[in-house]
């Protein structure tokens, strides 16, 4: 820690950062564009000036930049100085010259970091009478809009989307004062973390576009705490809705998981909850007619008519979700028992959840959180395509391979914040990062090495790399020369590294893969080394619903068929997605009684003859475990239209009919709030025990109130329904939250979760974080990062994997199927919002080039594959980074399931061929 | 001597009577007659029209959010026809709470929101004092005559390209290396 002096006042600060993260961190009000947190300075836009003094006698002092100054011990500096003052002031006006008159038209507008430090510095009025420059604009796609007239050159865009999320299509052209950020021509922004464009620039040059569409203030958005749904990352957001109607999603930060940057699945996906097409009343099919249109009926008639529905059933299925909460899957197992509980997903899942499971349960070796993932200085990826499964995790990535170089800058005692120099003395040098995989993207250009090839192969890789780290994992059978050299080289980076990570996931649906990654990183917590494992799983709950524990899909089918049950509840899942259509179809017939929890219409939906319309993530609460087993809340934002509400409400409701009103109620039957439903999961399972501790619980009061979910200057309160009536009703009740639907209540310190939105006196824009922490970049004052569920016991001796596969071998006129994910098409959620929809590519089939000279097959053929029952449309693309022998499919929503990898005689399948015109 | 002190002031009394016998009365006869009020008076809120009879509201919520009672709830719309033109979607005020502090109107960027000296809003159901955008809009430019939003901001609208509002120059040339 250093002493700095500001203004005759002595702050203790950390000696490692900058005077301007310093005085930030301190509280004080010191006004910067061009350094961000996470990107470090380059000193760009002078507008952090500050005077510096020599000593104590030092009367005159100079101007420095305090971005660019290190805060070191006895460094004294005024804020207040006039010269500094006016200087900073000068910076502003000089800013402003050609700034247009946009504010009541510009989305940034009300959280505009320009804004504040215009006021900040106390430019008010305007004396350049000159005319003012002008730019065309570029359509930049369906999330990002441009407006190039209201830059200030600050370069934050191109720093972030360039040197932090590896974009290419982004870019500064031009000369003197007529520079342009743009792409070179009009296009989509290819890069997947470009929404983070809209919270990077200072101004309103890049703004969301989805908000544009529904255009509201922040200051009059009802916000509060939301885990973004759309991976298994659990990224926190902050959603913000008015009218009814999310609004938008914005960063949220978190200390140990998504920092300050989300990608543009996350911050996009969210109009599924706006969707037209949404359920909003509870649905009722007369009884024995499978055909005619499920009816909307009252909700007690629904409740009543599923409660003697199930009465009479011969017994009841539950099948649960991995898109569901946590509460609402106990909620379920609690109504229809353990035994009965069916988890919603495949055999081929549930293996995998089952092993990534056991290895963090069982091994030395703990899970690592996004933050660690980024600080880890070796890395290997076995098997993932993280760009399109696990973005938020490969922008870690990016940034972990500067971690090597960048000890070459703290040798030479350049500090990590001074980002030019640190970027100049890292050059092109890259940290050890390893991707194996079987599809190229972008995101490999950024790897010391690549190595496509089937999933069996890249276990192969992986076992050999654990062998060669240490003795004592099993040894691979039939190694080529090449793959041994391979795995040698891995093993040694690995081991030369402090803090390696390895990588895998489900994706590619190869348990040999996950186990190979299991043993690389037991061999290194063998040979002393601190080693994180990372594991991607599909949906936003996956490894919570595989810790809660259950029997899987095709188990519930086997019970409907040998008539053990004919009761069926679907809790918010698709089962057509997780099962064989021909298999769902059978089970449905199967069942008399089908009763469906969702929010949106699907093919399971259409089978239900009761329909109880579920409530989206903004509009309930509940608890996600993410990738890595850490348990974290989502908060309800606001109060839906129509019967919705939270599904383990239905499912309480439900138990409640069901049970025997002479006995006491029991389970989810006897919750009342959502404390209940949190303390009934806790018991659920011992694992969950701790998730109690996640959040602060609903009685949670600061001084004596409630913390209000709208801003302080929230508008409209007498005026937004007065159409309808002009009596003012009482604010909508929350029981289960701290949180108050109202603009009354604490706004000082809260526990980080409690927090609507950042926002702080003077700064209005997202640049208010820095009043909610201590130090820039450290957790949030008072942080509740959620907590892990799983925690290794380090000195368990490691139970090897010793099942080894055989080498892959290509097949005669058989091809073995990958799954392909996609950021934009894969994921349920996402796929209804408008924007996102605007995206997502056609489907396709990717081949090696020398598969597709057998099967005379060219680049953008159009064919018609038949698998597993289904037929679909694909367009064909060689690639010659998909391994020879296999094919990939991407994993489209319209393409139902299909149960990949699988081996395909693509001679036979493919039906009809056509050539694009 | 408080005697004295009485009588005077009953006789000072009786004087000012006498003497207002035979002045006019101040009484008006409204609402036959009716009183003058000044042009900055604030009474009834209207939204106006630019010179050229486009909306001058941008949704731009100032207005309701400087709302000391939240009076005013609007939403902001795009224009389908025309670029970043934007336009309240709905706008409504209601009068059964509004204070006429005129605040909207101090807040207002583009001159929308006026005040206007007319203030016989009564009416015998609350409902009534609910305003859509419907009837607060007027055909004029109200108060300031002259104003046009767009052609001082920089963003393009349907008649208005970039570099064409007033004291804009033309849009850079990005390929272009002169000084």
């Amino acid at each position: 820690m250093a002493t700095i002096v500001v203004d005759n006042r002595s702050y203790s600060v950390d000696e490692r950062t900058n005077l301007l993260a310093a005085c930030l961190g301190a509280g004080l009000n010191l006004p910067y564009f061009c350094w961000h947190p996470a990107m470090g300075s380059v000193g760009a836009c002078r507008q952090c000036a500050v005077k510096q003094f020599k000593d104590e006698h030092d009367q005159r002092g100079r101007l420095v930049m305090a971005c660019m100054t290190p805060a070191s011990d006895g460094a004294r500096i005024s804020i207040d100085d006039p010269e500094a003052k006016a200087f900073r002031a000068s910076v502003v006006e000089w800013l402003m010259v050609n700034h247009p008159h946009d504010c009541p038209v510009c989305d940034e507008g009300g959280e505009c970091h320009l804004q504040d430090v215009t006021v900040m510095t106390g430019h008010a009025y305007r004396r350049y009478r000159f005319p003012k420059r002008t730019y065309h604009n570029q359509y930049l796609g369906p999330f990002i809009k441009h407006e190039m007239n209201r830059c200030i050159q600050c370069y934050r865009c191109v720093r972030f989307y360039r040197d932090y999320a590896g974009g290419r299509d982004l870019n500064v052209f031009g000369s003197h004062d007529a520079v342009y950020f743009g792409r070179e021509q009009d296009g989509t922004l290819e890069n997947e973390f470009s929404g983070n464009l809209v919270e990077v620039c200072p101004t309103g040059v890049f703004t969301d576009k989805t908000l544009f569409h529904h255009y509201t203030r922040k200051w009059d958005l009802q916000s509060a705490q939301s885990i973004c749904p759309h991976c298994s990352l659990g990224c926190n957001t902050t959603l913000g809705e008015r009218y009814g109607i999310v609004r938008r999603v914005v960063n949220r930060y978190n200390h140990q998981v998504n920092g300050y940057f989300l990608c543009d699945r996350g911050r996009f996906g969210y109009d599924y909850v706006n969707d037209d097409g949404r359920m909003r009343r509870a649905l009722l099919r007369p009884k024995h007619d499978r055909v005619s249109q499920a009816k909307p009926e009252g909700v007690s008639e629904v409740l009543a008519s599923a409660a003697d529905r199930l009465r009479r059933a011969r017994g009841i299925v539950g099948i649960g979700s991995p898109r569901a909460s946590l509460e609402a899957n106990v909620a379920l197992r609690s109504l229809v028992g353990p035994d009965r509980f069916f988890l919603g997903i495949g055999e081929r899942d549930h293996r995998l959840f089952s092993t990534i499971l056991t290895i963090l349960r069982t091994g030395p070796v703990p899970s690592a959180s996004l933050r660690e993932a980024e600080d880890s200085d070796a890395v290997l990826v076995l098997g993932e395509d993280l760009l399109n499964s696990a973005p938020r995790l490969a922008l870690a990535l990016l940034q972990s391979v500067r971690q090597q170089p960048m000890k070459r800058a703290d040798e030479l005692k350049i500090p990590r914040w001074d980002d030019a120099a640190v970027r100049n003395v890292v050059q092109g040098r890259r940290g050890p990062l390893f991707l194996a995989g079987y599809r190229r993207t972008w995101f490999h250009d950024y790897a010391t090495e690549n190595y496509f090839a089937a999933p069996d192969d890249i276990a192969r890789l992986g076992f050999s790399v654990a062998q060669s780290i240490g003795t004592d994992s099993p040894s691979v059978p039939n190694l080529s020369k090449d793959v041994r050299d391979r795995a040698h080289r891995i093993a040694e980076a690995l081991i030369r590294a402090e803090r390696p990570l390895i990588v895998a996931g489900t994706v590619s649906g190869s348990q040999a893969t996950i186990e190979a990654a299991a043993n690389v990183a037991w061999a290194l917590h063998l040979a002393g080394k601190h080693p994180r494992l990372s594991f991607v799983l599909p949906d936003c709950n996956s490894l919570g619903l595989a810790q809660l524990g259950g029997g899987i899909l095709e188990d519930a089918f086997q019970s409907v068929r040998h008539r053990k049950a004919d009761g069926v509840i679907v809790l918010e899942n698709d089962l057509y997605r997780h099962a064989d259509s021909a298999k769902a179809d059978a089970f449905f017939d199967a069942a008399q009684t089908v009763i469906v929890i969702d929010s949106f219409d699907h093919r399971t939906t259409a089978r239900a003859d009761i329909l109880l319309p579920a409530a989206t993530f903004p509009e309930s609460d509940g608890t996600l475990v993410n990738h890595e087993g850490r348990a974290q809340r989502f908060y309800q934002v606001f109060v839906p239209e129509g019967d919705i509400t939270e599904s383990w409400r239905w499912l309480r409701d439900l138990a409640r009919m069901t049970s025997d009103p002479a006995e006491k109620l029991s389970g989810a039957a006897a919750w009342q709030t959502f404390d209940d439903a949190v303390s009934g999961t806790a018991e659920a399972v011992p694992e969950f025990a701790k998730i109690r501790a996640v959040a602060p619980p609903a009685g949670l009061r600061l001084i004596g109130q409630k913390i209000p979910r709208q801003p302080e200057r929230y508008s409209g309160r007498t005026a937004m329904i007065s159409h309808l009536t002009v009596h003012e009703p009482r604010p909508p009740h929350d029981p289960d939250t701290a949180l108050a639907f109202s603009m009354e209540g604490h706004r000082g310190r809260m526990p980080s979760p409690l927090i609507p939105q950042f926002w702080a006196p003077g700064w209005n824009s997202n640049q208010a974080l820095n009043k909610y922490q201590d130090e820039i970049g450290g957790p949030l004052r008072e942080e509740m990062p959620g907590v892990r569920l799983i925690e290794p016991v380090a000195t368990k001796a490691p139970l090897w994997f010793t099942r080894i596969p055989l080498p892959f071998r290509p097949a005669y006129r058989r091809w073995l199927l990958l799954p392909l994910t996609a950021l934009f098409g894969s994921e349920e959620l996402s796929n209804r919002s408008p924007a996102i929809a605007e995206r997502i590519s056609e489907p396709f089939i990717s081949l090696h080039p020398s598969d597709a000279t057998r099967l005379r097959l060219e680049e953008g053929t159009a064919i018609e594959l038949a698998l597993q029952g289904t037929t679909c449309r694909l367009a064909v693309r060689l690639e010659s980074s998909t391994p020879p022998g296999t094919a990939g499919l991407s994993l489209m929503h319209e393409m139902g399931f299909a149960q990949l990898p699988t081996w395909v005689d693509l001679t036979e399948s493919i039906k009809a061929e056509r050539r694009v015109a | 001597m408080i005697v004295f002190a009485y009588t005077r002031d009953l006789l000072l009394g009786l004087w000012i009577v006498f003497k207002r016998t035979f002045t006019k009365p101040v009484t008006v006869q409204y609402p036959e007659e009716r009183p003058y009020l000044p042009p900055r008076w604030r009474g009834r809120i209207v939204l106006t029209r630019d010179p050229d009879g486009e909306e001058r509201c941008v949704a731009c919520h100032l207005c309701a959010a400087v709302c000391p009672v939240d009076c005013i709830a609007l939403q902001a719309a795009e224009d389908p026809t025309s670029y970043d033109r934007r336009y309240p979607e709905f706008f409504r005020i209601n009068f059964s709470r509004c204070i006429y502090c005129g605040y909207c109107e101090e807040a207002c960027p583009t001159y929308a929101i006026q005040l206007v000296p007319d203030f016989e809003q009564s009416e015998y159901a609350r409902r009534n004092m609910v305003y859509e955008k419907e009837d607060l809009l007027i055909s004029g430019t109200g108060k300031y005559p002259d104003y046009n939003f767009y052609r001082v901001a920089g963003v393009k609208i349907r008649d208005k390209d970039k570099g064409g509002a007033e004291n804009e120059r033309p849009p850079v040339d990005v390929k272009s290396l002169m000084p």
